[in-house]
């Protein structure tokens, strides 16, 4: 970004205006697209790529009127939110109502700063990237904290505090699972973590050594509840809670939240393709840099999907953990095992310090045969599903 | 030193907060409202709020023929209206001394059987989603969808039947709908088991309810807890067995009780298994009427303006929620002196103060769903 500005001034584009101005507005410029042409339709057309996905599991049909298949209803939904009369409750403390929202939003936008879309395809690689998602994802919190106590609702306030929580709890062990990559990649910049790795699984860091595998897992489940999706939903979880913190939200404050959370399920897939499944890594197959700026981000583009999906499946089979198991998994389960992940990782680079190639591939068959026992316990599954099922992607 | 300790902590002190919960929320089973005391997530008390559906059912049967209350108890659950429809009609054939038809007497339980799993399947279905997983409710009602096919062929109604007429049933079962329940068992049968693999034995719904909300033997005996969440206790009373009407003494079923097997005897597991292995029990009742159905006239004749002697009754049938009771007096006249229906949500929802103390508000939503009560038959 900064090079393209860079270039253009040194051919005499911009004369006379001063220099920071011109990388403010190219900023502001490179956010607005940024915003509206990918991340508005990314959340909008996740929220409807899980209605469709879910409904299916669930043996509905889903939203298919608007546009084709109903690919466009996230946007009917907009519109219509935007319409709708916002209402602030009388007895809300109104500026803290009105602004968390944004809160929240900034808190999931601002991540898309660092993501690696490929390898020239990043907003800013930060050389603190993976520290810096860290902090700013915390804002989050802040913002559903903020909602919960300005609502003066009891259920948004329990919502809130069982977020804050929650969110507090779970940093922690995801955390310590991205140290792990990081003792390994040596870096905290994105780029610099995806070219620690290869195109090949085995080159992945996933499968660098038993304890990254573990990590992997650790972040993934650490991710989802801080994303507040099932089965740890309980800020919002809808048969206790009412909506949680969301209870006195209407029109397009209530659409922020929902916004951040679909774009946040993105978000995470990202961060895991990033850490621990090669990123933008494509084998080189082509010299021409258009073409293999295109590969890269739909390989990363559809590793971190592949996430996506895993966890609208997830959420269209659990129940919903209690709050106190919630925090007894944090705490005495999740917490102690990333540390011996994180520990585990550490005596391996002392022991291995270049890394053990052949342990590499072992992990990768072991997982290869996790994998496969997986989708034979889905086979027997799909077998055993009386009903008949309706494998036709469209209706 | 010490007295001012004493005034900074009448200054800051912490109390307990008082929420409504419902009659609009989410998870109480139609409109039902508890105020809940609660110390953060830990409840301290919660008062149950009943009569948000009242409807005058009772009364009403004061003031339409006989004949013409059938409809009226439909309303009282409309979860599984064949079990009132039923019990009034039994009511009113022990005073007018009726002799209901044979074939009749089989319409009854294969129409009740069928209800029952309907019933259950919304208890099971809604129990899943009041933990958290919406899917079982949703597979749950597909099921159901089919039932209801089946009923509006067997009476016309998908949710008010009014089909069991004083003396027999309005509509005879035909051989095809035979044919078509026959099939729907064979579906079904297997379907119990995907539930079980889906959600009755999923780690994080075991968790959730193994040991919640447990009812103890004597706490059911003393709040008059019936049907299912007394059998989950481990005490093995069923109306249908024990105090035998209709033709269920010539059936073979089991009567699933409580085991214990994932917690203690009688936690809201018990009472969920119990359900869902009552279904099957309905399953192998319904194969077993299919077969002995004799051929005859569904309904017997009755005198269109009955007038039952004088009299009082009490008869009880097994609904899907329990022993249901009718005690009907009758005057002699067209309309029935006093009608009183005693239902087992009502009694459930006594208890629910005593066992919820220091249960958390997730448990609540759990100890509800778990007693399967029905806002209707509450208030009636």
């Amino acid at each position: 970004m900064q090079q393209l500005v860079d270039q253009l001034l040194q051919e005499g584009y911009f004369q006379g205006l001063p220099k920071d101005a011109i990388y403010a507005g190219s900023m502001i410029l490179a956010a607005f697209v940024v915003l509206s042409f990918f991340v508005a339709p990314l959340a909008g057309i996740t929220s409807w790529l899980e209605r469709r996905v879910w409904a299916r599991i669930q043996s509905r049909v889903g939203p298919n009127r608007v546009g084709p298949q109903g690919i466009l209803q996230w946007l009917a939904d907009g519109i219509k939110n935007l319409l709708k009369e916002d209402i602030i409750p009388a007895a809300a403390d109104k500026w803290l109502f009105a602004f968390a929202p944004y809160v929240v939003f900034v808190g999931f936008l601002a991540t898309f700063v660092v993501i690696p879309f490929g390898s020239q395809l990043i907003v800013a690689d930060l050389n603190i990237g993976i520290f810096y998602l860290l902090a700013v994802t915390s804002l989050v919190v802040v913002g559903i904290l903020m909602a919960g106590w300005a609502s003066n609702n009891k259920w948004s306030l329990l919502g809130g505090m069982r977020s804050a929580a929650q969110i507090v709890s779970y940093e922690i062990p995801a955390g310590l699972a991205v140290l792990t990559v990081i003792f390994v990649a040596g870096t905290m910049s994105m780029q610099g973590i995806i070219k620690a790795q290869g195109w090949a699984p085995w080159d992945w860091l996933l499968f660098y050594n038993p304890f990254t595998f573990v990590a992997f897992f650790l972040y993934f489940t650490a991710a989802l509840a801080e994303g507040n999706r099932t089965p740890f939903d309980i800020p919002e979880a809808e048969s206790e809670l009412v909506a949680g913190y969301v209870t006195e939200y209407s029109g397009m404050r209530f659409l922020f939240f929902f916004f951040a959370e679909w774009g946040n399920l993105y978000v995470i897939g990202a961060i895991a393709t990033t850490l621990f499944l090669g990123g933008w890594q494509v084998p080189p197959v082509t010299d021409n840099p258009v073409l293999l700026g295109i590969l890269q981000f739909v390989v990363f583009f559809l590793k971190a999907y592949l996430w996506v999906f895993v966890a609208m499946w997830v959420r269209g089979t659990l129940p919903r953990v209690r709050v106190d198991q919630l925090m007894s998994l944090c705490w005495k389960y999740m917490v102690p095992l990333s540390f011996i992940c994180l520990l585990g990782t550490a005596a391996w680079m002392v022991v291995f310090p270049k890394g053990n190639r052949v342990a590499s591939i072992g992990m990768f068959l072991i997982g290869l045969v996790i994998l496969g026992l997986f989708f034979k316990r889905v086979n027997f599954q799909i077998r055993h599903a009386r009903p008949e099922l309706y494998f036709k992607p469209y209706i | 030193m010490s007295e001012a300790v004493h005034a900074e902590s009448e200054a800051f002190h912490t109390e307990d907060m008082t929420i409504s919960m419902g009659p609009q929320h989410p998870s109480t089973h139609g409109v039902l409202r508890f105020i809940v005391k609660t110390d953060g997530e830990v409840m301290r008390e919660a008062i149950p709020d009943v009569g948000y559906l009242h409807r005058s059912i009772e009364k009403i049967g004061e003031k339409v023929t006989w004949h013409g209350y059938v409809p009226y108890t439909d309303r009282a659950d409309y979860l599984a209206a064949m079990f009132t429809n039923q019990g009034f009609c039994m009511a009113a054939e022990k005073l007018g001394g009726v002799e209901v038809a044979r074939r009749g007497e089989f319409c009854r339980v294969i129409a009740c059987e069928l209800n029952r799993i309907a019933s259950h399947l919304i208890s099971v279905g809604t129990f899943g989603q009041d933990i958290g997983a919406v899917t079982p409710f949703l597979h749950a009602l597909r099921e159901r969808e089919t039932i209801n096919n089946l009923m509006e062929e067997i009476c016309g109604a998908r949710l008010t039947y009014n089909y069991i007429r004083i003396g027999g049933v309005g509509y005879d079962i035909t051989p095809e709908t035979c044919g078509r329940i026959t099939q729907f068992l064979d579906h079904f049968e297997s379907i119990v088991d995907e539930y079980n693999r889906l959600l009755s034995y999923n780690k994080i719904f075991v968790e959730r309810l193994a040991n919640v909300a447990t009812i103890t033997k004597e706490d059911a005996f003393q709040y008059n807890i019936v049907g299912p969440n007394l059998r989950a206790c481990g005490f093995k009373w069923d109306i249908r067995r024990d105090i035998p009407y209709s033709v269920y003494p010539e059936l073979e079923f089991d009567i699933p009780v409580g085991t214990g097997e994932k917690g203690t005897l009688g936690d809201s597991y018990d009472r969920y298994i119990v359900r869902i292995r009552e279904m099957e029990e309905s399953c192998k009742i319904l194969r077993q009427c299919l077969q002995m159905m004799p051929k005859g006239p569904a309904i017997a004749k009755v005198a269109r303006k009955f007038k039952p002697p004088v009299g009082e009754v009490y008869v009880r049938v097994e609904s899907s929620r329990g022993d249901m009771g009718f005690y009907v007096v009758s005057d002699g006249s067209e309309y029935a002196y006093r009608v009183r229906i005693r239902t087992g949500s009502f009694t459930a929802m006594s208890l629910i103060d005593k066992i919820s103390r220091g249960l958390m508000v997730a448990d609540l939503i759990a100890l509800i769903a778990s007693l399967d009560v029905d806002a209707p038959e509450i208030d009636r």
